[in-house]
């Protein structure tokens, strides 16, 4: 490093650091929402990306609107884009899963051939009523340019953002699961439907309340990824994969499995691109994964059942 | 095998074609406002059974409507329509109403290459405009070469490809690159230089003509080449070692949904164009509707068209655009370029007084057109146009300002000693 004092170098390191934290909140967030609806119900649901695309559209209709109608809420428009992101997902998740999922449970790669439909049909529905040109949502201030500790290191605040809300749903979910009545039906009815069923539970609407909350989380992250990236028509399918490849590779049923897959998948590619160039990374990324699913084909966690 | 051989008419062919097009010349004047009547004899322009009858012709358009890539070609779809409208407005082509049969790519290749046999050979068209990333372009090349046709091909790309069939009304890689490099060499004084694109043809090759200029040329240094695959979101690694290497001029030619990405993280991390300079040959005023005016301000393009081009030519352009397509439509220079296509064909076909294919493709070096709304173009032997290059330093309002512009560079697609 010619020409490189210590403390610069020490600069990059911190930034460096914090880039991996932020990949690995940006995978998780997206992640989510499969989690669920993958994880515990089991559909491979291929549109999942395009829910993500919802919420990143309402974000952009909230920002359009605001600008025009209301000028003294613009600075504030994004908390509310990632409430209504919510719903809107969630409810088009729910009618999804009453009109379509549904009859597909008990052929799991039906749903996929479906699902992968529904993007389709998703993401031109997206072209026909935006247009197919990318769109740019106005941040708010707030969210712009980055915070200075000391000179020299710069750490983006919309990385910060998404980190924080990141934080904040993921233990709202882990709460949800793991400590609500809510939570105990869901698990109950994935372990074992008929016996769920014959205890009380009402197993048809709890899949349709699982399923809709995952879209919903879908439709939060698919808000908060304005601040990073693109929307546009397809910009969910950029997403699908990665997010795919954290689920299963975390062990489909276990959020804690989720969060560490996220968690080694950010840091491995972000340090290896510090050192090489991003396809590569990828490339190296994808590999050891793969080895590692050879070796545990479950993923990393897996929920010990009895069988 | 791409390689174009221009027969040289003979003198004979020389003598009856000047003569054919004093009397087409001598008609149109006499009689302006009948000139489909009097348009020449179908058999006598369309020799080799072309959709043309005594007062129509019909083209082919070949875009991705859907897909992808529907992003990027919209506004290709919309120029080259817009061209058509104009030209039918004037009296058409040889007194011929022009046509179109539109087709989808949808954003895949092998679509692309089948609905381009579907128009040459089912519809018989006189001319195709379309397609628009390289690989749809190589996909269909091979038709368009056994088939006969001619295709009018829009966007800028990495060059390495010359075809009888094709006219290339964007800019080739060198003349894309050369002058913009020479120009951060000059004026920011740039000597270090970090190149990054998205993995794939077009950035791959034009990289590779900028590291030989830079070293060879400019006598400069490249400190880091990094590629990204398409769709690629997280750039934060690369922006930490640009931090690192502190390059005098970042060169970019990120595209797709990874350019939103590229250019929100850059200023989220700080980089300002205050405390970086960088360039890119892969945003125009298209991309910017997706990225945001805030997240470029006063980082620079360089590219042969920008909207803002102050000349009356541009301005009736833009004008007429946004009378059709409402006035928050932009233009980028691939847009600019697609418009061109039927002018230019237009102009061979007059000057080869026939649809022939044979016949325009070898009428069309030396074809000027001076109401391009880039200013001046002419095309070369090499089927490639002559064009300038403009460096625009980017708005917030999300509009490039032009800062310089070059003189009119030949376009060289198979440049020696860069390859």
């Amino acid at each position: 490093m010619d020409g490189m004092s210590f403390s610069e170098f020490g600069s990059v390191l911190i930034m460096q650091g914090f880039n991996g934290l932020s990949v690995f909140s940006v995978l998780l967030l997206m992640a989510l929402g499969l989690a669920i609806i993958f994880g515990q119900m089991g559909v491979i649901n291929m549109a999942h990306g395009e829910f993500l695309t919802i919420g990143a559209y309402t974000t952009y209709l909230l920002s359009v609107l605001s600008t025009q109608y209301a000028p003294w809420f613009e600075n504030y428009y994004f908390i509310a884009a990632i409430i209504v992101g919510f719903g809107v997902a969630f409810v088009i998740g729910w009618l999804v899963e009453w009109l379509m999922i549904r009859h597909l449970y008990k052929r799991p790669l039906d749903s996929l051939l479906a699902t992968w439909g529904l993007s389709l049909i998703m993401q031109q529905t997206f072209r026909s009523t935006f247009g197919p040109k990318e769109v740019s949502a106005t941040l708010p201030s707030w969210l712009m340019g980055s915070y200075q500790p000391k000179e020299g290191i710069d750490i983006p605040l919309n990385g910060l953002f998404v980190m924080a809300l990141t934080l904040a749903l993921t233990c709202a979910v882990a709460a949800l699961m793991y400590y609500s009545r809510w939570g105990l039906k869901v698990r109950a009815t994935v372990q074992n439907r008929a016996m769920a069923g014959a205890v009380g539970i009402d197993t048809a609407k709890v899949d349709r309340m699982t399923f809709a909350l995952g879209c919903g989380i879908a439709g939060v992250a698919g808000a908060a990824f304005t601040t990073i990236g693109s929307t546009g028509p397809t910009a969910g399918s950029l997403y699908i994969v990665d997010t795919f490849l954290v689920v299963v590779f975390g062990g489909a049923q276990s959020l804690l499995g989720t969060i560490a897959s996220a968690f080694s998948i950010a840091q491995t590619n972000s340090t290896l691109e510090f050192f090489m160039t991003g396809s590569m990374a990828k490339v190296i990324t994808l590999t050891t994964i793969i080895g590692i699913l050879l070796l545990r084909p479950e993923g990393l966690f897996r929920l010990r059942v009895r069988k | 095998m791409h390689t174009a051989s221009h027969a040289a008419p003979s003198r004979a062919s020389l003598l009856t074609r000047s003569l054919r097009q004093l009397l087409f010349g001598v008609l149109a004047a006499a009689t302006p406002f009948i000139a489909a009547a009097d348009a020449p004899a179908t058999s006598a322009v369309n020799t080799t059974g072309l959709a043309v009858t005594d007062t129509t012709v019909t083209v082919g358009q070949l875009h991705s409507a859907t897909g992808t890539m529907a992003i990027s070609e919209t506004g290709s779809i919309q120029a080259e329509r817009l061209a058509i409208e104009q030209i039918n407005a004037m009296g058409g082509v040889l007194g011929r109403k022009i046509e179109i049969i539109q087709e989808d790519g949808a954003s895949d290749w092998p679509t692309f290459a089948e609905k381009a046999r579907k128009l040459l050979v089912n519809d018989k068209v006189a001319a195709v405009f379309g397609c628009w990333t390289s690989a749809s372009r190589k996909a269909v090349l091979p038709v368009f070469e056994k088939e006969n046709g001619m295709l009018y091909y829009p966007t800028f790309y990495e060059g390495l490809e010359q075809s009888k069939n094709v006219i290339y009304t964007g800019q080739e890689a060198t003349q894309q690159i050369i002058a913009g490099l020479d120009w951060l060499a000059k004026t920011k004084g740039a000597k270090k230089f970090y190149l990054v694109g998205s993995d794939y043809i077009w950035p791959r090759t034009s990289n590779k003509i900028a590291r030989k200029h830079i070293e060879n040329v400019l006598k400069g240094e490249v400190v880091g080449e990094d590629y990204f695959p398409l769709g690629h979101t997280q750039f934060g690694s690369l922006i930490n070692k640009i931090k690192l290497k502190k390059p005098d001029a970042v060169y970019s030619i990120i595209v797709g949904g990874s350019n939103v990405a590229w250019w929100k993280q850059l200023k989220a991390a700080g980089v300002t164009s205050d405390k970086q300079t960088i360039l890119t040959i892969s945003v125009t005023e298209d991309e910017i509707l997706g990225i945001g005016g805030e997240n470029m301000v006063g980082f620079y393009a360089a590219m042969k068209y920008f909207q803002s081009l102050d000349n009356e030519n541009n301005k009736k352009f833009v004008a007429a655009f946004k009378a059709k397509y409402g006035d928050k439509a932009v233009i980028g220079d691939v847009t600019q370029a697609a418009y061109l296509g039927p002018w230019l064909w237009k102009a061979a076909v007059e000057k080869a007084g026939s649809f022939d294919i044979d016949k325009i493709a070898a009428a069309s070096p030396g074809i000027e057109l001076t109401t391009a709304p880039e200013g001046y173009v002419k095309v070369h032997e090499n089927h490639h146009l002559w064009s300038k290059l403009r460096i625009g330093e980017a708005l917030p309002d999300g509009q490039y300002k032009v800062i310089y512009e070059s003189d009119l560079i030949e376009p060289n697609p198979f440049p020696k000693g860069y390859q």
